[in-house]
Formats: structure tokens, C-alpha cells, sequence
């Protein structure tokens, strides 16, 4: 809420500086968002009235005026349109000071001379746009210091205030608050009670009462519709955000801004023999005064006559109903409306307004009578008019029930942690309006119809300590318990596992978890995604199924940037809802280009499956189950070049070459690897155990094979350890050293090189037993898998 | 004696003279070789009379040990520069880059919140994690926001068709572990946020620390002290912080944390880095928490915020572009390849 500094000291009369009033607002709650002039620097501008006005001899746009200033008359010549004979406006005489500061000299325009220049608002720095020279009120006192007629020495403070301080949407509220902080009293306005020149009333019927539980109205017949807005209002309003636009509805937005009543103006003749307040029919239509046509539903609350909808309640007036330059008569609105029904309806209309704000969050429920004795002297003071009797229909009822709280100084203090004298914390509540009764340590306090906040002691406590000020509070140590925690070492956790793969060279990255549904097509992916109900755009629109697209699309735009050697993992969740919804933390690996960064001794080698794989297996080191690859068929990775990842024969994931399709699809022109896992089951981690380590030395034999080329390594791995039978367990180490095929291999084959190394815990082998053990596996290779021994 | 001194000083010259290890091993054979001068003179001693025999031994003897010391000294420094001229041919560029297979690291939200979770577990905080897809219930109802309350419409929530939606808070997880633990409770909840808000200063997903301490002396008081001791620690400097009233449904009192910055220019300016208060009974009773014995307190920062005063990051979109350019400035080589 924006307003005028000066209009806070009218109501209540302190002596710090703005800085400081500033600072004490954000520390009572109501952050202080800015502070601007309400107008430019300027000086030696006056109000002038235009005596006379003819076209420039030389110049279409051009006018030529007499102006009186009070003390002369000057010749000016001006361009706005809307110069003309008998406006008041603002003259910068030869001398003046302007915003940014321009000074104004004696000038000749097209060969005629100019003793000032007449000003727009944008020129004073009142405004941002103007389409012509100011328009001051026709008894706007010519001489005068525009300064002191505007009363242009004013700051515009503007505060956000957090929902549940609705009593602070006007002066009086933000006045009570300064007042309880600075022990000052509020200097409430004389209201007093317009007499009543005729008994008209507008008949009210209300069928909705518990969400319209106070309906106050009030004729006025006979208004001086040619009457306008005295500045110093309109300067109050301009100076809340607030444009004026008819003195009758000015002066509902004043009274709006000042008491926090939102009140409405109907046309009398436009209402159709009675107000009746209810809920809207289902498909009911009406056109709202910014003229969009508002579609209604029965959780909407309307403002009715016998025939139709004329204001939805508490959002916005209809366009029909409302005052017109040609009103007469006026029925005067002010109820008090359930915030629960007002709730989230300008926003289903898509409209905001300054009543919609003050509704939905609670106006004082005790306040209709008194803003409409305010609003109706401040109209007819303006423009005249016959007065009614105030119709108030209220059920008691239905209004939110006045609180009775406790509070001890035993639970304040409990909370807070520090102590507040007692009397102090009476004060408090006192000057904030909260009637108060203390005795035998214990306050009772009865809530204000303009607190919708306060419900439970809590909420007082916060009233003490806002008050006290959050930064007179001490700080205290918390007391650290004394157990320890237990660490379960059998689980690694997610920053382990993230700093091994940092070590092995790859980056983290962090993507949005929503994607597209192109991106998961384009990948081959499940696209039975989750989709969102309201998604930012097409681009972020479902829950990623995976990890891929995101760091797909992050290699790609890496690469873009000439980076040669990428390696990415990405930690995070993937969502599917099947038939429950799952949220998976999973771990995707990919790497590209390059093996190494390119450096000197190094031959460029590109990253190829066993890279990744290899990552994978120094990954997984630690998993107490046994790990294993199979060959797989996943649609989005190489048809030949991906494995299966099973931890005990369970899948935890794939890992294999993005399938070239889909990089052609995602326009990455190289080969992608990557690697997918679920995260959970490779947290696992093995204890270590000791076991004796053999003093003996071990025995080591070359073999070299050739074999079909479609004989996995596998397959050799599983013969020699079956050929070996009860033995195996002297089988040390199996470790493959070459793969050969080309040039003196048949094709079709290829040639195998690996090691056995075999020891024995409590003895040397001798070689005879060695010979013996590598003989039966060559045999049994021979046989099984049509291997034919080299060496 | 003439002869003698001579004969040592042409030897020490020639020991001095010889270049190589090959060269000295002739000057030795030249002089105390089997057919050596100074050996010759040795075998000569029998033909003098016994009374000379012995002082002219003594004097040969001398010659001979200082000629053999002299050899060894040469020997020594002779064999040095040998190693050291061998050793010279196989220098290398020292100024070359070493050897290196590249290097990865984590990203800044994760380097900030692990820093974060290190300085809280240090007294006592476990770690505990909820779900991002999250039921009305947890998200809003439990945590004291009554439907269509306009505090829900700050949180500019995604919705799912079938009433779930993306957590706009850590704050469920206050819920979920009350439900499962017994006070006291001391936790921190890392982990993802959303909120349907984007533009330069919002990203539609970011990162929140939740923090929540449930006992029987947890005051508003304390609150204030463990985020003072927090910040002063995370940034390692005594920077002041000031709390002022706020509006969360989910506690009261409530406060919004200001820290005091220094800007570049040298003034100061308060910046918002986290909301906290007093649990709500409402929500410790949601919990299963009698609010009669005990009370708690509740935090929620944004890691991101976090890293940008940290690190000086100026754009929060950076986090979630993964330009290697922008992620390469928080690895932990600093110098590394290109």
C-alpha cells in the first residue's frame, strides 16, 4: 500500500525523521518496499490563471497566452492543447528551477516572446505521462506557491503488507502502529453523524447472510454532478496509486484509504426496485466495470435488484450500475463481507482491485456505519445533495465472533526465552486496541473487529515481541544434545558417490525435473509422463521419466561451445504414476569426445563403451552384491553397444552408447555413452573384512586364444572357472590383457590374450600342479567355446 | 728427497690433470702400479742402509698415501660429474604440463549445501529428505494454510490433474518428520522446490534447506542465536543479522532474516536470506506434538541465494544452465587444463 507521509502525520503526530519512521514500519511488520518525492524538485513555479489565449501568428501548435500570476500578468507562449481562457495552472516564471534542474529563462518561440513556461504534471515530476499543461481547481489561489498548493514537501511511502495484516490497508491502521511504537496517540478525525434531510431508503434483501452478515446503504438524491474533487484529495489519492475519477467515487476510495471500508456507489435510478444480496446462478453473466465480462458460478457472492446482477461482492462493480457524469441519485454501499466467501474470486476473474484486497482479507466488521457517515459528509460537502437515513441490516449472528484470549507471563516467556515487564506488555495491547485485563500473572485479552490475525496466545506473543522490537530480543546458544549419531557406514551417501565421480573426471549438473514430451519421444523415453496442470510452457510441461534429455540437451549445448571432452552425471529424481506415483532418485553418467583434455603426449582417443563401463565398475567397487552386464535391447541406446547392469542379479540399470538415431534427432554430431542407475541399491557398501593375506608368491600363465568373434568375454571367463572345477578357488585373478582381430585372424575370429594367476593361501604352487590346472582349461575352452590355443 | 718431492708433485699434478674415471685409473698405474715410480722407489728401500732405510721409507710411504687420497678424491669427483653429465642428458621441460586425466566436481548448489548440512550436523542436525511430488495435506493444510487462503496464493503452486503438486517448500518434511520422530528433534531437509515464477530473479525450481528443532527450552531467542551462529559461520565473518516480523501460516512469531552486506561501494544494505518462527501449535499438533510441553522453531533458506552471496554469482539462471564455463568455476582445480 502506497501513502502520503503527510497524511500519516495528520493522523498521528511524530517528530522522527522519514528514515526512521521507515525503518521502525519494516521492523513492525509492514516492509517498507520504497520511498519517492511526491513531486520533482522544483522551484518558483506558481499558480497562474490564463487571461487570454490566441493562436500563434507563426505557429499552428503554438499558443500565444496572458497570464495572470498574482503580481503580473505575463505573455507565454505554450503548446498544449488544452491551454485555454480561464484555466488554473502551473507558471514557472523566468528564474524557476525544474526536476533535473532546468532553469527557465526569457525566451523567444517563432519570434514571439515567453516570460516562463506553463507546466505538465511529468514537468513537475508528479506524474509519469500528461497529455497537456496541469488543471488546477477553479479556487486555486493565483500566486500561490505551487509547492504549498500541492503541498509538494511529501514522501510517498509504500509498504507490502503480508496477508494477515489487513487492518493495515489504511491510515488508520498504519497511524495506530506508529502510534503503539512511538507511545503517541492517534489523532482520529471528527466523524460526525450527517442528519438525515428526507427518509428514503433503498430496500435490502438479503439472502446470503452469512456471507454478507452487515449490509449498510444510504440515498442521496439531488447531487451537483458538475462538482469535481478538491486537490487536496485528489493529491491524497494520486499520492496512494489511485487515479480520481468522479467526486462521488473518489470519495469511496478516500474514505477506503483512510478508514479501510471499500465502499461502493450505485446509480439509484439504475436499481430495480430493491438490493438483494446472493449467491450468483450457475452461468450468470455480468459485465464488470473494466468492461470485461465477468462469468459467474454460486461460490460467487453479487449484488443484485430484482432483475439482475449489479456488482460482484467485494471484487468489482458492474458497468451499468455504477455513477456517470449524469447521476443524480446515489445509493451508497458499505458492507462488511466474509473473507472466506471473497477468497480467491478476483483472481478466478483474472482482476484486481484495491476492495477484492481489502475483502478477501478482512475489513473491520464494525466499521459500515461510520465510513458511511463519512463517506456522505465528505459528499456533500463536495456536492451538496438530499441525505437518507442510514439503512443498516446486520446479523450478528453470522459476524466473526470477537476472541478471548490468555496469555501468562510464564508462557511469553517460555516462548520469547527473555522476559517482558509486565506492564509493558499491557501497554501494548492497550494502544494497540486490544482491551486488556491482567491479574494473577495471566493477560485476557479481547481480540478488535480489525484483527482477523489473532486467534491464539501465540499470536499475542508475537504482538509483544514485534512491539519490544525483534532486535532488542538476546540471541541465545541452543543446547546441543549430547548423543552421537549414528553414520551407517554400510550405506554411502549421495555426496560419497559424488565426489568419486568427480574424481573420475565428471562435472555435476543440475536440470529442471520438468521436460518436454518432445524431448522424451525424441529419446525414445516412457512418454507416460506425469504431466503438470498448470505448466510454464511446452518446454517444461511433464515430469522427467529420466535423467537423458536433460543431459543430452547440456552436451549438446557444451559442445556448441567448443568444450572437447565432456563427462556429466546428474543425481536426482525421475517420476512416473502408473498406477502410484514413484519418485526414484537415479544417477545418469555421460561422457563424449575426447577421452582426456587434449595436453601434449596424448593422441586424441575418443571415449568408447569400455570407458564407461569401466566407471560404472569402479562406481559399483564397493557394492556388496555381485555385479554384472548383460546384453540388453533398451530402444534409446546402440542395439550392439549396451549392457544391462544387474547387482545380484537384480537391474539397476543400462549402460551402453546413445542410440546414433537419437543424437541424429537432438543434432549431437558425435557419439554420446552414458550410463543410468538407480541410485538406492549402489549406496550400498560392503564392510571390509579381513581376511589372512598369503605370504606366498603366485604363479602366473599367458594363454592366448582364438575364438568365434560372438563368443563374449563372459562366456570364457564362466568356462575356465567351471574347467577348473573344485580348484577355482586357486584362481587368483582371470584378467584379459589383449583383444586381437584383423591381420593373421581368420574373419569371423578374433584372438583373446589374458592371464591366470593362480596362489594358494598356505602354500607355494608348485608348477607341475599349475600346468596341470592351465591344461584343463584349455581343453575344456577347446571344447566348450571351439577355442584354439596360441601359447 | 729431492727426487721425492718431485715425484709427488708431478703426481698430484697429473691426478689433477686426469678427465675421465679411465684416465685417473692410468695415473694410478702410473705411479702406484706394480711397476709404479713410487712403488719402484718402495722396492728400492732394500739396497739403502738399514739406518736410512727407515726415514726414507716413512717419506715414501707419506707420498704414497697422499698420491692414493688424492686419487680417491679425484675418483669421487670425477665419478659425480660422470652421473651428473649422464643425468643432464635425460632432463626434461619441467615447464611442460604435467600429465593429467581431466577433472570433474560438483555443482555449486550441491558444494552450498553441503556446506550448509556439514555446519549444522557439527551440533547435532540429521539429515532427513521428503518427496517432490506432494499431497495438499503436507504442503499446505498441515502447515496451517486454510484453503484459498491468500497466503497459498504466494506460492505460485504446479498442480498435478489429480490434486498433487510440486512441493513449494521443504517445510513438508517439518510434517512428515514430527510424524516419525519423538521430541528432540533437530533436523535439516535439503532438497528441490518449485514454484511457477520465472524470470531473472526466479527459477522454477531451486533449492531449500529446511531446518526444525522441537524440545522443551526451544525459544524464539535461541532461533536467533543458531541463525546468528549459522551465518557468521557460513560466511566466516561476524556479519550481523536482523530479524523482522513476517507472515508464514506456518509460524508465529514470525520473522523474515535480513544480513547485513557490504556492497562494493562500501555501504551496507540489508539482504533477505531466510524465513523462520516459532512452530505454529496448529502445526505441531499436525505433527502429533503437544504444543503444551513443548515448543519448536522452523527455518527455510534458499541454498541458490546462499551461493550467489557466497560466491558472487550475479545471474541464478547460471545454476541451471550447466555451461561447463560457469561450472568449471567451482571445481576444485582452479588451474586446470584446457
Amino acid at each position: 500500500m502506497k501513502f502520503s507521509e503527510q497524511w500519516l502525520k495528520e493522523w498521528v503526530d511524530y517528530s522522527q525523521s522519514t528514515a526512521a519512521v521507515m525503518e521502525q514500519l519494516t521492523m513492525l511488520g509492514l516492509e517498507v518496499d520504497g520511498v519517492e518525492s511526491a513531486a520533482g524538485d522544483f522551484s518558483g513555479v506558481v499558480v497562474a490563471e490564463i487571461a487570454a489565449c490566441e493562436k500563434h501568428p507563426d505557429a499552428d501548435k503554438l499558443k500565444v497566452c496572458e497570464v495572470n500570476a498574482g503580481d503580473e500578468t505575463l505573455q507565454i507562449v505554450c503548446g498544449a492543447p488544452n491551454a485555454r481562457v480561464g484555466l488554473k495552472t502551473a507558471l514557472s516564471k523566468i528564474g524557476a528551477v525544474l526536476p533535473g534542474d532546468f532553469k527557465i529563462k526569457k525566451s523567444k518561440l517563432r519570434g514571439v516572446e515567453s516570460h516562463g513556461m506553463l507546466c505538465s504534471e511529468v514537468e513537475l515530476g508528479i506524474s509519469q505521462e500528461s497529455d497537456g499543461i496541469i488543471e488546477f481547481e477553479p479556487d486555486a489561489p493565483v500566486g500561490q506557491d505551487v509547492r504549498t498548493y500541492l503541498n509538494a514537501d511529501d514522501q510517498i511511502i509504500d509498504i507490502d503488507l503480508t496477508p494477515n495484516r489487513a487492518d493495515c490497508f489504511c491510515m488508520r491502521g498504519i497511524a495506530r502502529e506508529v502510534a503503539t511504537l512511538n507511545q503517541l496517540t492517534v489523532q482520529e478525525p471528527v466523524i460526525a453523524a450527517v442528519a438525515a434531510s428526507h427518509d428514503e431508503i433503498m430496500p435490502v434483501e438479503i439472502q446470503a447472510g452469512a456471507a454478507c452478515p452487515v449490509y449498510g446503504s444510504r440515498v442521496i438524491k439531488g447531487i451537483d454532478n458538475s462538482q469535481s474533487t478538491p486537490q487536496w484529495m485528489k493529491e491524497k489519492l494520486r499520492r496512494s496509486g489511485i487515479r480520481a475519477i468522479h467526486p462521488v467515487v473518489d470519495v469511496t476510495n478516500y474514505v477506503m484509504l483512510e478508514l479501510g471500508q471499500p465502499m461502493h456507489a450505485f446509480d439509484r435510478d439504475v436499481i430495480d426496485g430493491k438490493i438483494v444480496v446472493r449467491m450468483a446462478n450457475d452461468n450468470e453473466a455480468m459485465q464488470l466495470l473494466d468492461e470485461s465480462e465477468a462469468k459467474l458460478t454460486p461460490e460467487f457472492l453479487v449484488i443484485a435488484d430484482q432483475s439482475k446482477a449489479l456488482a460482484v461482492a467485494g471484487v468489482m462493480g458492474g458497468l451499468d450500475s455504477g455513477v456517470t457524469s449524469q447521476t443524480k441519485d446515489i445509493v451508497l454501499e458499505s458492507a462488511f463481507f466474509d473473507p472466506a466467501t471473497i477468497m480467491g474470486k478476483s483472481r478466478k476473474l483474472g482482476v484486481h482491485t484495491e476492495s477484492g484486497l481489502r475483502f478477501e482479507r478482512g475489513v473491520d466488521w464494525d466499521l459500515q456505519a461510520l465510513a458511511l457517515e463519512r463517506a456522505t459528509a465528505l459528499i456533500t460537502e463536495i456536492c451538496g445533495g438530499e441525505v437518507g437515513p442510514v439503512h443498516l441490516t446486520k446479523e450478528t449472528a453470522q459476524l466473526p465472533a470477537s476472541q478471548t484470549i490468555d496469555l501468562s507471563s510464564e508462557q511469553l516467556a517460555k516462548v520469547l526465552g527473555f522476559e517482558v515487564p509486565d506492564d509493558q506488555v499491557t501497554a501494548i495491547f492497550t494502544s494497540l486496541g486490544l482491551e486488556t485485563s491482567f491479574a494473577g500473572g495471566q493477560w485476557q485479552v479481547k481480540t478488535p473487529s480489525w484483527r482477523f490475525d489473532l486467534a491464539i496466545s501465540e499470536d499475542l506473543i508475537e504482538e509483544v515481541v514485534r512491539v519490544v522490537g525483534y532486535d532488542q530480543m538476546p540471541s541465545h546458544r541452543l543446547h546441543s544434545t549430547d548423543a552421537i549419531g549414528i553414520i551407517p557406514e554400510k550405506l554411502r551417501s549421495l555426496q560419497d558417490l559424488k565426489l568419486q565421480l568427480s574424481g573420475l573426471a565428471y562435472q555435476e549438473v543440475i536440470n529442471y525435473s520438468f521436460v518436454s514430451e518432445k524431448s522424451l519421444s525424441d529419446i525414445k523415453l516412457d512418454t507416460h509422463a506425469f504431466p503438470l496442470a498448470n505448466p510454464l510452457s511446452k518446454e517444461m510441461a511433464v515430469m522427467r521419466t529420466h535423467l537423458l534429455p536433460g543431459v543430452l540437451a547440456n552436451i549438446k549445448a557444451n559442445l556448441a561451445r567448443q568444450e572437447q571432452c565432456l563427462a556429466f552425471f546428474e543425481l536426482g529424481k525421475v517420476f512416473s504414476c502408473d498406477d502410484e506415483i514413484e519418485q526414484t532418485d537415479m544417477l545418469l553418467l555421460a561422457k563424449t569426445g575426447d577421452r582426456k583434455p587434449e595436453q601434449w603426449g596424448f593422441g586424441g582417443e575418443k571415449v568408447d563403451f569400455y570407458d564407461i563401463k569401466g566407471d560404472v565398475e569402479q562406481l559399483l567397487r564397493q557394492v556388496p552384491a555381485k555385479v554384472s552386464f548383460e546384453v540388453s535391447d533398451v530402444e534409446h541406446l546402440h542395439p550392439g553397444r549396451q549392457a544391462a547392469v544387474l547387482l545380484g542379479g537384480q537391474l539397476v540399470g543400462h549402460v551402453g552408447q546413445v542410440h546414433p538415431g537419437v543424437c541424429q534427432r537432438m543434432k549431437i554430431k558425435q557419439d554420446v555413452y552414458v550410463a543410468s542407475l538407480q541410485v538406492e541399491p549402489i549406496q550400498q557398501r560392503q564392510l571390509p573384512a579381513w581376511e589372512a593375506v598369503s605370504k606366498y608368491p603366485h604363479m602366473r600363465r599367458d594363454l592366448s586364444l582364438v575364438l568365434p568373434d560372438d563368443i563374449t568375454w563372459a562366456a570364457v571367463d564362466s568356462a575356465v572357472r567351471e574347467s577348473l572345477n573344485d580348484d577355482v578357488h586357486l584362481l587368483h585373478k582371470l584378467c584379459l590383457f589383449d583383444v586381437y582381430k584383423g591381420e593373421n585372424i581368420e574373419t569371423g575370429y578374433k584372438s583373446l590374450a589374458m592371464a591366470m594367476i593362480f596362489q594358494e593361501k598356505n602354500r607355494t604352487l608348485e608348477d607341475k600342479e599349475v600346468d596341470k590346472l592351465v591344461s584343463k582349461a584349455v581343453s575344456f575352452l577347446a571344447e566348450q567355446l571351439k577355442a584354439d590355443i596360441r601359447s | 728427497m729431492n727426487d721425492l718431492k718431485q715425484l709427488l708433485a708431478a703426481g698430484l699434478q697429473d691426478i689433477e690433470a686426469a678427465q675421465t674415471v679411465q684416465s685417473l685409473d692410468d695415473v694410478r698405474v702410473q705411479y702406484l702400479g706394480q711397476k709404479g715410480s713410487v712403488t719402484v722407489q718402495l722396492k728400492q728401500l732394500g739396497q739403502l742402509e738399514p739406518a736410512e732405510r727407515k726415514t726414507a721409507g716413512a717419506a715414501i710411504n707419506q707420498v704414497k698415501q697422499q698420491l692414493f687420497t688424492a686419487l680417491q678424491e679425484r675418483k669421487t669427483a670425477l665419478m659425480a660429474a660422470e652421473l651428473n653429465q649422464k643425468l643432464m642428458a635425460e632432463a626434461v621441460d619441467v615447464t611442460a604440463p604435467g600429465r593429467q586425466s581431466g577433472q570433474g566436481g560438483v555443482h555449486p548448489v550441491t558444494r552450498t549445501m553441503q556446506r550448509i548440512i556439514d555446519l549444522f550436523s557439527q551440533v547435532g542436525f540429521d539429515v532427513v529428505t521428503g518427496p517432490e511430488i506432494e499431497d495438499d495435506f503436507h504442503n499446505f493444510e498441515a502447515l496451517n494454510f486454510p484453503a484459498h487462503h491468500p497466503a497459498r496464493a504466494m506460492h505460485d503452486t504446479f498442480y498435478f490433474a489429480d490434486g498433487h503438486l510440486l512441493r513449494t517448500h521443504t517445510s513438508p518434511v517439518q510434517i512428515r518428520a514430527m510424524k516419525t520422530m519423538q521430541p528432540p528433534i533437530k533436523i535439516i531437509a535439503p532438497g528441490k522446490v518449485y514454484r511457477s515464477d520465472s524470470d531473472q530473479t526466479h527459477t522454477p525450481m531451486f533449492h531449500q534447506v529446511e531446518g526444525l528443532v522441537i524440545g522443551e527450552n526451544v525459544t524464539f531467542a535461541s532461533l536467533k542465536g543458531v541463525l546468528n551462529q549459522f551465518v557468521n559461520a557460513f560466511f566466516e565473518d561476524d556479519l550481523q543479522i536482523r530479524l523482522r516480523p513476517s507472515y508464514f501460516p506456518f509460524t508465529e512469531p514470525s520473522a523474515e532474516v535480513d544480513v547485513e552486506w557490504k556492497k562494493d561501494d562500501g555501504s551496507i544494505d540489508w539482504l533477505e536470506v531466510l524465513g523462520c518462527g516459532m512452530v505454529h501449535p496448529n502445526v505441531l499438533r499436525s505433527g502429533g506434538i503437544d504444543p503444551e510441553k513443548y515448543t519448536g522453531f522452523a527455518f527455510g533458506l534458499g541454498v541458490e541465494r546462499f551461493a550467489m552471496l557466497r560466491y558472487g554469482v550475479q545471474d541464478l539462471r547460471n545454476f541451471f544452465e550447466n555451461d561447463m564455463a560457469f561450472l568449471r568455476q567451482f571445481q576444485e582445480l582452479s588451474n586446470e587444463i584446457q
